[in-house]
């Protein structure tokens, strides 16, 4: 605990961090291949789709001792359709059969009652016409491309465009990877899934605000300092935020976790454990996305920015220059913020900055120095 | 040194104190008056909850899915060669025809409610015959226009019936015949205060006729004395044994009058009264059907004296089928020159008629209220809606599984909650504090309103709805993780607790608002576009979001202000959360940082 604690503390000093900017590459990969892999597995294998989008009845039994051959015999019987039966968690019977409509389907529910012996009023039944599914996905689609355009024009103005485009790649990673595990796994997709994949977007979306939120804190006045690379505060941001994505991600988790142990362990299957399993497998990919694919991607496109690009020649000046003296630059830049100092350094060209910087900064890091001529604010 | 140090990092100070200027003021009021805000905060929970007790609603409206019942889709379908018709005012014509019909049944509080733009969901509570309900609320209506053959006042109150309808009617009269013809003379207003008969015998006029007649009314008619007397034919005779046998005012009769008998049949029906009485027909076969009326609307006579009034327009072979009974039906004497609109075996008006009308449309006028022309107007379109309705679903629910979903819903979120509660604490420890009331707070809040809105909006508590709460519990505790991330942050710079909570507070505060909008924004256009159960969880996330708002405000914020001072917090003890050196302030960089110490004090 003391441990995490003083993580923390060296993660917010910049003392430790990992490097997920400069690796960003490997990075860039391993999601490629991911999103590869889950939009050939989404080709090859298809998603399975749940009754609710072919049309079709699902009855569930309240506890009873017929087994579940028997009832997929009298299902089929009563049909004239492939059913699908499970064994639910308290020994309730769930009977899936699809391609039949809703007019028929009462009359099948009334056989089956007599066949497992149940009161025909005690049965659930789930029926659903051919297009209902297919209303809901659409709706959601739609809902999806609506949010995803107000989002995107949100963060371009709350943020910048390079932000906005960013989190939208993350987005659509996230989506993918889900989408590509439920095509993968074989999980079933109802409307319950789409439920957790749509609310995937707003917590996916929210971690992300958070880390370019501390990255547009930071980067505020990046251009009048010399001693950073937006990469490396961009690097800084993320590692800044850890704690706080890992804890988020680990509270959000809890609860869906608890939904998923209940509604798989308990109930056997439903809605709960549909939304719960997106939520599960969305979340997981959304912390990753936003640490790995969204903020790296934003110093990429920020590193283009011909400001940005001066500014990392003359932090690189300025370290070369520093490095030629023999200075070490690693002791005075630990724990510093850039923003205590950047006063001094403002205007003041590369060359000019480089020798009196390291000059000033090993006795008093940066602090006891003089004004510089003229640039205070 | 230090000085010049002070000054740049006050210039910091200032800068960001700038960027903060709108909201400088609610800091400082909230830095201030922590307590007040606290206060505030919790009377309004306490107003909240005793406005809870008093409206009687002290669980949320459970929906079907947790309570039991059945829940249809309906899906409208535009009839062939009528595009556009799936409108709203079609759409909410609709849901009054269901209402009626599902509510007919005897079934208590069954809700019907159009959802998206094409959808109309029918909830039945358990306890009701699921199948008859699914078979009434299927179908098309059966708009039916027959002759009235008898017809008297029904069940009730007898005693009560003979004065007021007596009465009331005669005032009525006045506007009875009142006939509007736009072209000619208009509003030949009354001239007996006619046809006292019990019935609420509105007047149909042509709206191209001129002169209206009083027709046969003024008869001093107690009404069943007109009733079809001479019948000796098996069939009528059992028909008047079930028309003496009816009694209209217990609804499950009502509801099963006249079931079954086609259209071409005489039958026995019931009917409300403009007095509100119930009354009992027997009707002769349809003459008219619902789909021979083109249009139907209500209008302000605004000519006349008749006020409301409802206007129908026929097809054209509806228009010669109306005149044929229209012209048959004015030679009779009350009631029998009465024709009765009938909606799914139902009488919603039983006109009088005083000629043969021959133009193709017809007026119903008489004592109307706004609501209730608007209300027959609907009725009579209905009979013509280009719309037909297919089950999308229907979902039925035992009692048993939904109390076990509930059961299960309520015990994930417990679960989800002490985990949440067990991994703050274990992090947090002392601070976990502040985040566990606020969570509480949060879901008191959340409960309170959610009962509240049941009966306010028709809210229903379901399955997803419950999910999204759940899930919310995560989003809820975040903003507090962001918060104390914030204060243990400035904590590690140096800096003590109270100055710390101030500085971080502003930051924290932003980056809250921020992903709460993103988070509201996804919630709002989720329930907005989607239908189903979709939009339960949205709506469920979206007021979680804006809860969490609030409570991180009014009660997170005071209440570390407020612990801050206390001396567990402020001295860092081991188990507050926020030791420095547990935190990893350590005494190096404390060294390199002391010029920070003065600088917070002038700040404080």
């Amino acid at each position: 605990m003391s441990k995490l604690g003083t993580l923390g503390a060296r993660l917010h000093r910049g003392e430790i961090g990992y490097d997920f900017v400069g690796k960003r590459k490997l990075w860039y990969g391993i999601s490629i291949l991911i999103t590869i892999t889950a939009i050939v597995g989404l080709a090859v294998r298809g998603l399975n789709m749940g009754i609710e989008f072919q049309g079709g009845a699902v009855f569930t039994t309240e506890k009873t001792s017929i087994s579940v051959s028997q009832a997929e015999t009298y299902a089929e019987e009563a049909s004239g359709h492939d059913a699908i039966v499970q064994k639910l968690g308290n020994g309730g019977l769930r009977i899936q059969i699809a391609g039949i409509d809703t007019g028929k389907s009462d009359q099948i529910k009334q056989e089956l009652a007599k066949d497992l012996k149940v009161d025909a009023e005690k049965i659930n039944a789930d029926l659903v016409g051919p297009s209902w599914g297919d209303q809901v996905a659409n709706k959601a689609w739609q809902g999806l491309a609506i949010f995803l355009v107000l989002v995107v024009i949100y963060l371009a103005i709350a943020f910048e465009w390079r932000m906005a485009v960013a989190a939208l790649v993350a987005l659509i990673h996230d989506i993918t990877i889900t989408v590509g595990v439920y095509a993968l796994v074989g999980f079933e997709v109802t409307p319950g899934t789409v439920i957790g994949l749509l609310t995937i977007l707003g917590y996916s979306l929210y971690d992300t605000v958070v880390v370019f939120d501390s990255l547009k804190e930071q980067t505020k006045d990046i251009t009048k300092q010399t001693r950073w690379t937006y990469s490396e505060i961009a690097d800084r941001s993320i590692n800044g935020t850890l704690v706080r994505s890992i804890n988020t991600t680990v509270v959000a988790l809890l609860p869906v976790g608890g939904l998923l142990f209940i509604g798989g362990g308990v109930l056997g299957a439903g809605m709960l454990n549909d939304i719960s399993l997106s939520l599960f497998v969305g979340l997981a990919a959304g912390a990753y996305s936003s640490i790995f694919i969204a903020t790296p991607l934003v110093a990429d496109l920020k590193e283009r920015e011909p400001q940005m690009k001066a500014l990392r020649k003359r932090v690189l000046a300025k370290r070369a220059a520093a490095a030629a003296k023999g200075e070490s630059l690693e002791a005075p830049v630990v724990d510093e913020r850039y923003d205590d100092e950047d006063r001094e350094d403002d205007d003041a060209t590369p060359a000019v900055v480089g020798p009196r910087a390291q000059r000033a900064q090993p006795s008093s890091r940066g602090r006891g120095r003089g004004r510089p001529s003229g640039k205070r604010r | 040194m230090p000085v010049r140090a002070g000054t740049s990092v006050t210039g910091r100070t200032k800068r960001e104190n700038e960027k903060v200027a709108a909201p400088k003021k609610g800091r400082q009021g909230t830095q201030g008056r922590p307590g007040r805000t606290l206060a505030l905060i919790l009377i309004a929970i306490v107003a909240l909850t005793g406005g809870m007790f008093a409206s009687g609603h002290t669980t949320p409206r459970l929906g079907i899915d947790l309570a039991g019942g059945t829940s249809i889709t309906l899906q409208a379908k535009n009839e062939p060669g009528q595009k556009n018709a799936i409108n709203p005012t079609n759409m909410n014509t609709a849901v009054d025809i269901m209402n009626r019909r599902v509510n007919g049944l005897g079934v208590t509080e069954a809700e019907v409610q159009t959802q998206g733009e094409s959808n109309i969901i029918v909830n039945i509570p358990k306890g009701t015959n699921s199948e008859q309900a699914r078979e009434q609320v299927g179908t098309t209506a059966k708009l039916y226009f027959r002759p009235v053959l008898t017809t008297e006042v029904s069940g009730g109150d007898p005693a009560a019936s003979p004065s007021p309808s007596a009465s009331s009617s005669a005032s009525t009269g006045s506007d009875k015949d009142s006939d509007k013809d736009k072209a000619t003379d208009k509003a030949t207003s009354s001239t007996t205060p006619s046809a006292t008969s019990s019935t609420q015998g509105r007047a149909v006029t042509d709206a191209l006729k001129a002169d209206p007649t009083p027709s046969g009314s003024g008869s001093p008619s107690s009404s069943p004395s007109a009733s079809p007397s001479a019948s000796t034919d098996p069939a009528t005779a059992k028909l008047q044994a079930q028309y003496t046998a009816l009694d209209c005012s217990k609804k499950t009769v009502r509801a099963k009058a006249g079931d079954g008998v086609k259209a071409s049949d005489p039958t026995v029906a019931c009917g409300q009264n403009s007095q509100g009485q119930w009354q009992k027909y027997i009707l002769g076969p349809a003459e008219v059907e619902g789909t021979d009326v083109d249009k139907a609307s209500a209008l302000f006579d605004t000519q006349g004296a008749a006020g409301w009034k409802v206007t129908m327009d026929f097809t054209s072979k509806g228009a010669k089928k109306f005149a044929s009974i229209t012209g048959k039906l004015a030679q009779n004497q009350s009631p029998q020159n009465q024709f009765a609109i009938v909606l799914d075996g139902e009488v919603v008006s039983d006109p009088f008629v005083s000629q043969a009308l021959t133009g193709g449309s017809a007026e119903i006028s008489g004592s109307f209220k706004q609501q209730e022309a608007e209300d027959l107007a609907n009725m009579l379109s209905y009979g013509a809606l280009p719309l037909t309705f297919t089950e999308a679903s229907v979902t039925t629910v035992t009692a048993a599984l939904g109390g076990e979903q509930l059961e299960a819903g309520l015990i994930a979120g417990a679960i989800g909650l002490a985990l949440v509660i067990i991994y703050l604490v274990a992090y947090y420890r002392g601070l976990s504090l502040i985040a566990i009331a606020s969570l509480l707070v949060s879901a008191v809040m959340t409960y309170v309103i959610m009962s509240l809105l049941g009966p306010a909006i028709g809210f229903a508590l379901n399955l997803p709805a419950v999910c999204g709460a759940i899930v919310a519990i995560g989003i809820t505790a975040d903003s507090f993780i962001v918060f104390f991330e914030r204060i243990r942050d400035e904590i590690r710079e140096g800096r003590t607790l109270r100055p710390a909570v101030e500085r971080g507070w502003p930051r924290a505060r932003r980056t809250i608002l921020v992903s709460d909008f993103v988070s509201f924004l996804a919630a709002a256009v989720l329930f907005v576009v989607t239908v189903g159960k979709v939009q339960g969880f949205a709506f469920t996330l979206g007021l979680t979001t804006l809860l969490d708002v609030v409570v991180v405000f009014f009660f997170t914020k005071p209440l570390m202000t407020i612990l801050a001072r206390k001396k567990f917090f402020a001295e860092g003890h081991s188990w507050s959360g926020l030791d420095p050196k547990r935190l990893g302030v350590q005494p190096p960089l404390r060294r390199t940082r002391r010029v920070s110490a003065p600088v917070d004090t002038k700040e404080a």
